[in-house]
């Protein structure tokens, strides 16, 4: 019982901070807004992606990668969090590591979820879906987050120093989100590519995504997201062993 | 009396460095136990193995009646820690990290309120309870970790250098919330602490430790006074060692370059003598002992080997050995 008002306690705590952080919330809102408008409108006026509009196409993609960023960084960010001594007083507390690691990964998850329906309402001037399909949306976007901030949380517990930051920026997010076919269409890439993009799990993020959302999906549904669930229950396991491992 | 805190041949290495060894100490429920000793001497660990986030490398100890290696999840229940460095939330106000905390240890919704007034209360930060910590100055953030660390109610309340870091006024402003706490909650503490006046002013009983070993254990007058009498520091260009150690009254002699530390009875009365005996010297100072000087006689070395351990004289020693060097 206990272990879980725990868990409730940390996620509370992540909220909190989450609603007094304007900046960050914005500044994770508008970065996707320019890709669809800025970066989307000027590629769209050349191309077209599957009879539809090339902002339409890569709607799906840029809430996807909001989604891997915010949980991604939301994650690793507990290495800030250990520099300042946040997470030592919670560390010491009689409750199993899994409890914080898990309120932690519900924390996150509120985040991107709360982002990226902002982005899929946006979303309405290129888009059209019903409510069960914002559903089905909302429910991608979580299972994505939930396992990036669980692989975020465990690579971070892995990293002291602050360098982490930037060597899972280059080396993890970016690679995952630009081989992941969220600017691109699968089908039409050098073979190398698409071998690369099938070892990313969030290729099934982002096709799922499009699934839903425009019936482009090159993949079926269900495969998208039987990968997905298995990649998140994997990330789960290894990010709560890693954080209970963490000094 | 009741041990509350007993530790058996605690013992912890960090590779081929023996930060604690075999450790024997026990702690009275109600009292306020210091560990005192120089930067590095293990007090930090020693904490860390009682609040069982540091495992020991051999031994044991007992907390509350429940062992540190066999069930660390009920000795973390009986415990409460302030950290050396502040681990508060900045993002969350005051009233929110007590929340928080509370909810940690598992404190009923109505006590944790109630508890949390009351705290506030006492460390004199209801009126600011509701702004984020990291408004907070340094000497706030502290007394909110205090009220944090009692917030449960452990049996022990561990401060590992409370007053670390804080000017003079603030350090005497905490030394009151300790002492105003200990009193109202009647809860065992133990504090580190590298600052002897914070040893003398708080504590109960002390155990000096120097490199992972208690050199001596008692009460802070037991220590000092047991060192005989006054102590008498003079600078002079030369001693003459023999001379003095034939003064019946003279219990103790070290020499150190520039001058010597003098143990005597009654410096009073003979002091007098004491100067017949020295011959020219170039200056004085007569004290009562202090718990440096336990520590001093016991090692022959300072427990804070940094700059400013405190009185006029050490400057001036200081400055004539430099002097020699050059």
């Amino acid at each position: 019982m206990s272990e879980l008002g725990a868990v409730v306690a940390v996620w509370r705590r992540e909220f909190i901070v989450f609603r007094r952080e304007v900046s960050r919330v914005v500044s994770s809102i508008v970065s996707p807004l320019m890709w669809l408008f800025l970066f989307g409108a000027g590629v769209g006026g050349t191309v077209e992606v599957g009879g539809e509009h090339y902002q339409a196409f890569i709607f799906p993609g840029i809430v996807i990668m909001a989604t891997l960023f915010t949980s991604m960084f939301y994650g690793v960010y507990i290495i800030w969090d250990r520099k300042i001594d946040v997470l030592k007083a919670v560390l010491v507390a009689p409750v199993s590591r899994v409890a914080i690691f898990f309120g932690k990964v519900l924390g996150g998850c509120t985040d991107a979820l709360l982002q990226a329906v902002v982005l899929l309402l946006v979303g309405l001037f290129f888009v059209s879906y019903t409510p069960l399909g914002l559903l089905a949306a909302a429910g991608i976007v979580l299972l994505t987050s939930i396992a990036f901030v669980a692989l975020g949380l465990g690579i971070g517990a892995f990293f002291e120093s602050l360098e982490g930051f930037q060597l899972i920026g280059t080396f993890v997010v970016f690679p995952l989100f630009f081989l992941s076919g969220a600017l691109y269409r699968l089908d039409q890439v050098p073979g190398w590519l698409r071998v690369l993009s099938r070892v990313d799990p969030v290729t099934y993020a982002v096709d799922a995504l499009r699934g839903v959302l425009l019936g482009l999906n090159v993949f079926p549904l269900s495969l998208d997201v039987a990968i997905l669930a298995a990649f998140a229950a994997l990330a789960v396991l290894g990010g709560s062993l890693s954080f209970g491992r963490m000094k | 009396m009741t041990a509350v805190i007993r530790t058996e041949k605690l013992t912890r290495d960090f590779g081929k460095t023996r930060a604690v060894d075999s450790l024997d100490l026990e702690v009275e429920a109600g009292e306020v136990f210091g560990l005192l000793g120089p930067n590095g001497a293990g007090k930090t660990t020693t904490v860390g193995m009682l609040t069982t986030t540091v495992r020991p490398t051999s031994g044991t100890a007992v907390v509350d009646g429940h062992s540190i290696t066999k069930e660390p999840g009920l000795v973390r229940r009986s415990v409460g820690i302030v950290f050396q460095e502040l681990s508060l939330d900045g993002m969350l106000t005051g009233r929110e990290n007590l929340e928080l905390s509370g909810q940690l240890y598992g404190v009923a919704r109505a006590e944790r309120r109630r508890r949390i007034a009351e705290l506030l209360e006492l460390v004199d930060l209801s009126a600011r309870a509701d702004s984020q910590v990291k408004t907070y100055s340094g000497g706030m953030k502290r007394r909110l970790e205090l009220a944090r660390g009692l917030l449960h109610r452990p049996r022990v309340l561990f401060m590992d250098e409370p007053t670390l870091g804080l000017d003079p006024q603030s350090r005497e402003v905490i030394w009151q919330y300790i002492a105003a706490m200990a009193e109202a909650e009647g809860t065992t503490i133990v504090l580190t602490t590298h600052y002897m006046e914070e040893a003398e002013r708080m504590c109960d009983r002390i155990a000096i430790i120097d490199r992972g070993r208690i050199i001596r254990e008692g009460t802070p007058e037991a220590l000092t006074t047991a060192l005989g009498g006054d102590v008498v520091r003079v600078r002079a260009a030369r001693i003459d060692e023999a001379a003095l150690r034939a003064l019946p009254f003279v219990s103790k002699l070290q020499l150190e370059p520039g001058g010597a530390t003098i143990a005597m009875e009654r410096a009073s009365v003979n002091l007098p003598a004491l100067l017949a005996a020295l011959g020219p010297i170039d200056a004085i100072e007569v004290r009562r002992p202090t718990l440096n000087d336990v520590f001093l006689a016991s090692t022959g070395r300072h427990i804070r080997d940094e700059a400013a351990t405190g009185t006029w004289l050490d400057d001036a020693m200081r400055l004539v050995v430099q002097g020699d060097r050059r």
